[in-house]
């Protein structure tokens, strides 16, 4: 369980705090997703959670345990993160990088995972990739190295896994195989705490949404709860319907061109 | 099987590069002479002048592909190395100005160029930050070069007032040379080597961590900032050392890692230790071809390092892009 509690941060010289008393709980058994425009805070957030930059107030803690009681080493062993990009410089082996994600369980003389680690094969395989494993980094499609990022987080053996944007440049049967991947994590129990620009997808998948609106939380609750027209158009400045997806019944986004009688005046 | 190989070849040049020379010996009596049998002579020539030169060689190689190996890891970046990326020019500054002050020896000589190879590396990485960042790089190469301008410059300032035959040596050693190897040179040296060595293999495990970048490293439990500052002082101390000992010796340091991976390797542990390997055997080689080109006189070693690596390094230039 991951949870922010009046979590501030604030850059250096900037004027306003870009993540402002953000308070929510990332569950386990449970997708959770957080939303908002560009700019929001969505990625701040994932920084102060890997503590690449400080909080100014607030808590973040893992299953209770404050951040800040919690070395590097013994974070990573917990919460699971796939940060928004990565490239290699040096291809590896997929089945090379995703022991990688053993790391922080290692000290420094232990001997490096083999080939047939059952914590690797159990990771490749809970990611759907172990076909790939003999396949070398820079021979993957985007879906591909994906789940192969995905798998190294897996590897990890927490029971949160946190993505910033992991769909970001998939399409269409990568992105849903992708989010059908995080809910069946989340059902085997793994705490999944999702940021994401795909609202209606997320409306479909998530158990908690938390709108983020210039640091501070807009809206949370169940997709119902969060996706409401005259929220989402004051977060998003656009026009928009809400309307119910006819498969499932989630609500769901439909942004309007910008010229009908609900355009708000101010917008060009 | 394969590091047996590499081993065994290794071992081969350094016998070869003791065998060839105005007197050439038979490999047998090069073997015989370490073990101080067979004719006095020889026993003297090889002990005294040709075994320290080798292994002077060795040493370097094994210090300088270290150290590329480390820098390409930490970095991110498959063009860095000592040489290039001004921490030779300044472990050299840091040198010169230790002679010019009437301090040599084998403590305060390698840590001046510790001194000025540190800050080299420091001032081209912030060079690079203000100039677009260490993401292209490129940049950080470029920042590379404008501190190795400057401490060349430095050099020339701090050699001004020197007498003649003091520039000439300082302009052989510039480029680069194990040609004067002794015995105490060769002990201290692989002291610093040895001691870069195994701080570098028990890093190896969070260099792999940096390679996949700064947020996948905090991802995974490493502070990437605190973690490559270790590294790039490591480097700096390998680089220092073996620049204190044999001058610049450009290149080694980005081509030898490129080759151990080239074999098959990917993790930095063996990485770190085939391009020790690689390292010493390429410039035990290249000192060979440096008295075999053109004999009686000697090429630089650091210009025959350089003749083969600046064709690498555009090969690799072009891979970037």
């Amino acid at each position: 369980m991951i949870r922010f509690d009046r979590t501030v941060v604030r850059y250096p010289r900037a004027a306003v705090a870009a993540v402002d008393l953000v308070s929510f709980v990332a569950v386990r058994g449970a997708v959770t997703a957080v939303v908002g425009p560009n700019g929001s805070g969505k990625s701040t957030l994932v920084r102060a959670l890997l503590r690449l930059t400080p909080l100014a107030a607030g808590v973040i803690a893992i299953d209770d345990v404050p951040l800040s009681q919690l070395d590097r080493r013994a974070l990573a062993q917990r919460v699971a993160v796939v940060a928004q990009r990565e490239s290699l410089v040096f291809p590896l082996p997929v089945w090379e990088y995703v022991a990688l994600g053993r790391h922080p369980h290692e000290g420094p003389w232990t001997a490096a995972p083999s080939r047939t680690d059952a914590a690797i094969a159990a990771a490749l395989d809970r990611a759907g990739i172990s076909p790939l494993a003999d396949r070398s980094t820079d021979e993957l499609s985007g879906g591909e190295w994906q789940r192969v990022r995905i798998a190294r987080a897996l590897a990890q053996g927490g029971e949160a896994l946190v993505l910033d944007e992991p769909t970001t440049f998939l399409d269409i049967a990568h992105e849903m195989s992708m989010f059908e991947l995080f809910a069946r994590l989340a059902k085997d129990g793994m705490a999944v705490l999702l940021v994401s620009h795909q609202l209606n997808l997320v409306a479909r998948f998530a158990d908690t949404i938390v709108l983020l609106h210039r640091g501070r939380v807009a809206a949370a609750g169940t997709p119902a709860d969060v996706m409401r027209a005259s929220v989402l158009e004051e977060v998003y400045e656009w026009p928009l319907l809400i309307t119910r997806d006819p498969a499932v019944g989630a609500p769901a986004l439909l942004p309007l061109r910008n010229r009908g009688p609900r355009s708000p005046s101010q917008l060009p | 099987m394969l590091w047996l190989g590499v081993a065994l070849a290794v071992l081969v040049l350094a016998v070869a590069a003791i065998a060839y020379g105005a007197v050439p010996i038979g490999a047998h009596a090069v073997i015989d002479a370490i073990a101080g049998r067979g004719d006095p002579v020889t026993v003297a020539i090889v002990r005294t002048l040709r075994l320290p030169r080798a292994v002077l060689a060795l040493l370097v190689g094994a210090g300088l592909g270290m150290a590329g190996a480390a820098l390409q890891g930490a970095l991110r970046n498959a063009l860095a190395e000592p040489y290039l990326l001004g921490v030779s020019g300044g472990a050299a500054v840091g040198a010169v100005t230790a002679v010019a002050l009437g301090a040599s020896g084998p403590l305060v000589l390698p840590l001046a160029s510790f001194a000025g190879a540190a800050l080299a590396i420091a001032v081209a990485l912030l060079v690079a930050r203000a100039s677009g960042g260490r993401a292209d790089p490129r940049v950080l190469l470029m920042a590379g070069v404008i501190v190795g301008a400057f401490a060349n410059a430095a050099i020339m300032v701090l050699l001004s007032n020197a007498p003649p035959n003091e520039v000439r040596n300082a302009l052989w050693w510039m480029m680069g040379s194990v040609a004067d190897a002794g015995w105490l040179t060769v002990s201290w040296l692989a002291v610093y080597v040895a001691l870069g060595a195994a701080l570098l293999l028990w890093l190896a495990r969070d260099i792999d961590i940096l390679s996949l970048g700064e947020e996948s490293a905090a991802a995974l439990g490493v502070d990437a900032a605190r973690a490559s500052r270790g590294i790039f002082l490591i480097a700096a101390l390998l680089s220092a050392a073996t620049v204190a000992a044999a001058g610049l010796v450009g290149f080694v340091g980005l081509v030898v890692p490129h080759l151990v991976r080239s074999l098959g390797v990917r993790r930095h542990r063996a990485l770190i230790a085939g391009a020790a390997l690689v390292g010493a055997g390429l410039v035990v080689a290249a000192d060979l071809v440096a008295r075999l080109a053109r004999p009686p006189a000697e090429l630089p070693l650091g210009a025959v390092t350089a003749l083969l690596g600046v064709p690498f390094f555009l090969v690799q230039l072009r891979r970037l892009s």
